[in-house]
């Protein structure tokens, strides 16, 4: 999934000081799993702004939705019935791709409240890791599912860097060094072979570095 | 004869080569560096330029190598892959090819939150190995990283590349050196040696596979300045290893700085007595001014000529 993280509220109040009401959205996505955005949080962040407001003494009205998904066009229709006329600002709870999709559906001024950090999962409960770099062509299947381009510092194909001790990484000790754990996985899979042939240079136009990517799926499209 | 750098000959002469280094400064004169390079060069057969070390901002190794040039001594460019993508880096070799440049070394570079622009993007489009194979391909295949032909005038270089045998995993630091020279690295330096042992252990590994007689095993030292550097090293840098005997050793010395010296003349010593390594490369960091006395106490002066 994707992981966010709330933005401080001083942040968000100073995005939304010149609004006297606002529509707050949820997702029910990914950021309702890693306890970012979803119902919950935006109850919390409204009342907080209220809060703030009424001691500035300029108070703030707070409309709350949350929606299915805020990465679709179909729950945006449901979104409508709330962007009323008097909003004068919408605050996305969603990750930068659901703040997006609002902003381009609605012309209203839209922020974020939350910055979206990576793709990863939850490790242990309140610590979630990054996993994919989302590099648009994936090698896991050389690398014993382990990630060498987002979970190595250096995003080294032929790892690792002379940096490696203990099993960690140069840059902090508290992070994994990915090739320590390649080569001990793949090393207890038998296929320590496969670490000797060497990794061709990678094709980064399939990443960020080919511009913005899309995907047309000709198959599953309405004609 | 790949590239004909000084350093190559001597190697294949079977000279025991002796390499220095030299920072290049944080600032825009070349002067401090051409000093150096006056100082060292009847001392060392070539010496490392670093590119921007610990990712701090330096004077870029290449405009260093020129100065040195310029003074007599002949240059190892090391070049990261952290900072420039494959376009960058290509182009910076033809360009350094052209200004008399033979000898590069590849290395992966440190993480720039070591350095002093950590909130920078670091670019790692290619890795250390795949460097080693462009330059390889450059110059045996004629080729840039592409595929397209380079028509005429293809950058001839040594190709350098480094080995820790201090880093983990230890057992595939060996398969890594391997793949390294497979991918076409001529000469090797290593990462400062302190724990004799464990480089022994290393080397006998590098033999059984047969890898010095592919690639020349250069051993990387640093001279210690004082205790104080050692335990840092030993603490903080990851990827070293330095055995605290070294560390007392400076220590209780009443003249640290001519034990450091003596430690490091023992060290190369018993180096040159190991086979398949074939030279030292010593890194003395803000202390280039010793290597002098370092080389001469080891009884590695004058140097060797090239025939
Ligand atoms: S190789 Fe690419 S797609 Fe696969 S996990 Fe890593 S970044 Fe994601
Ligand atoms: S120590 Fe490991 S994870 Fe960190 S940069 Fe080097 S190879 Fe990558």
């Amino acid at each position: 999934m994707i992981v966010a993280q709330g933005k401080p509220i001083a942040e968000v109040a100073k995005m939304i000081e010149d609004a006297n009401k606002i529509l707050v959205v949820g997702c029910g996505g990914c950021v309702t799993v890693c306890l970012a955005g979803g119902e919950k949080e935006v109850g919390v962040l409204a009342s907080a702004l209220r809060m703030l407001r009424k001691k500035e003494d300029k108070p703030l009205e707070t409309v709350e939705v949350t929606l299915s998904r805020q990465c679709d066009p179909e729950y945006m229709d449901q979104l409508e019935k709330y962007v009323a006329d008097d909003i004068d600002c919408i605050v996305s709870m969603a990750c930068g791709v659901g703040v997006q999709f609002v902003a381009e559906r609605f012309d209203k001024w839209v922020v974020p409240a939350l910055d979206t950090k990576f793709a990863g999962g939850a490790l242990e409960h309140g610590v979630w890791g990054e996993r994919c770099g989302l590099c648009g062509e994936c090698v896991l299947h050389k690398t014993g599912g382990i990630c060498p381009i987002i979970r190595c510092s250096k995003s080294i194909l032929n790892g690792p860097c002379g940096g490696s001790q203990d099993g960690k990484c140069e840059i902090n000790p508290d992070v994994d060094c990915a090739w320590q754990l390649i080569y001990d996985r793949m090393k207890s899979l038998g296929k320590l072979d496969k670490l000797l042939e060497i990794e061709p240079v990678k094709d980064w136009s399939k990443s960020r570095d080919g511009g913005p990517r899309k995907v047309v799926r000709e198959d599953v499209m309405i004609k | 004869m790949k590239s004909g750098s000084r350093l190559e000959k001597l190697l294949n002469q079977g000279e025991f080569v002796v390499s220095g280094e030299i920072g290049p400064p944080k600032h825009a004169n070349g002067e401090i560096i051409r000093e150096h390079a006056r100082k060292l060069k009847d001392y060392v057969d070539a010496a490392n330029l670093t590119d921007n070390q610990t990712a701090i901002v330096r004077m870029s190794s290449i405009a260093s190598a020129v100065h040195v040039m310029a003074e007599g001594l002949e240059p190892i460019v090391q070049m990261t892959v952290r900072d420039r993508n494959r376009i960058g880096i290509q182009s910076d070799l033809l360009g350094a090819y052209s200004l008399g440049v033979r000898n590069v070394l590849c290395l992966s570079g440190d993480h720039q939150s070591f350095g002093n622009h950590p909130t920078s993007k670091n670019v790692h489009d290619i890795d250390s190995i795949q460097l080693v194979k462009a330059l390889k391909d450059m110059r045996d295949e004629k080729k840039f990283i592409c595929g397209e032909e380079i028509k005429e005038n293809e950058p001839r270089f040594f190709i350098g590349a480094v080995a820790n045998p201090f880093g983990d995993p230890f057992e595939y630091r060996v398969l890594r050196l391997e793949k390294k020279i497979n991918a076409g690295a001529d000469f090797i330096q290593t990462q400062c040696i302190f724990d004799m042992e464990r480089f022994e252990k290393w080397m006998e590994m590098v033999r059984e596979r047969g890898l010095h007689k592919r690639a020349k095993i250069i051993a990387g030292l640093m001279p210690l300045k004082s205790h104080k550097a050692a335990r840092y090293m030993q603490k903080y840098v990851s990827g070293m290893i330095v055995p605290d005997e070294i560390i007392e050793r400076i220590e209780k010395a009443d003249d640290p700085k001519a034990e450091g010296v003596e430690l490091c003349v023992e060290q190369i010593k018993h180096l040159q007595k190991i086979e398949g390594v074939a030279g030292v490369h010593i890194m003395a960091v803000n202390w280039e001014e010793i290597i002098p006395t370092i080389v001469e106490k080891a009884g590695l002066y004058p140097r060797p000529k090239v025939l």
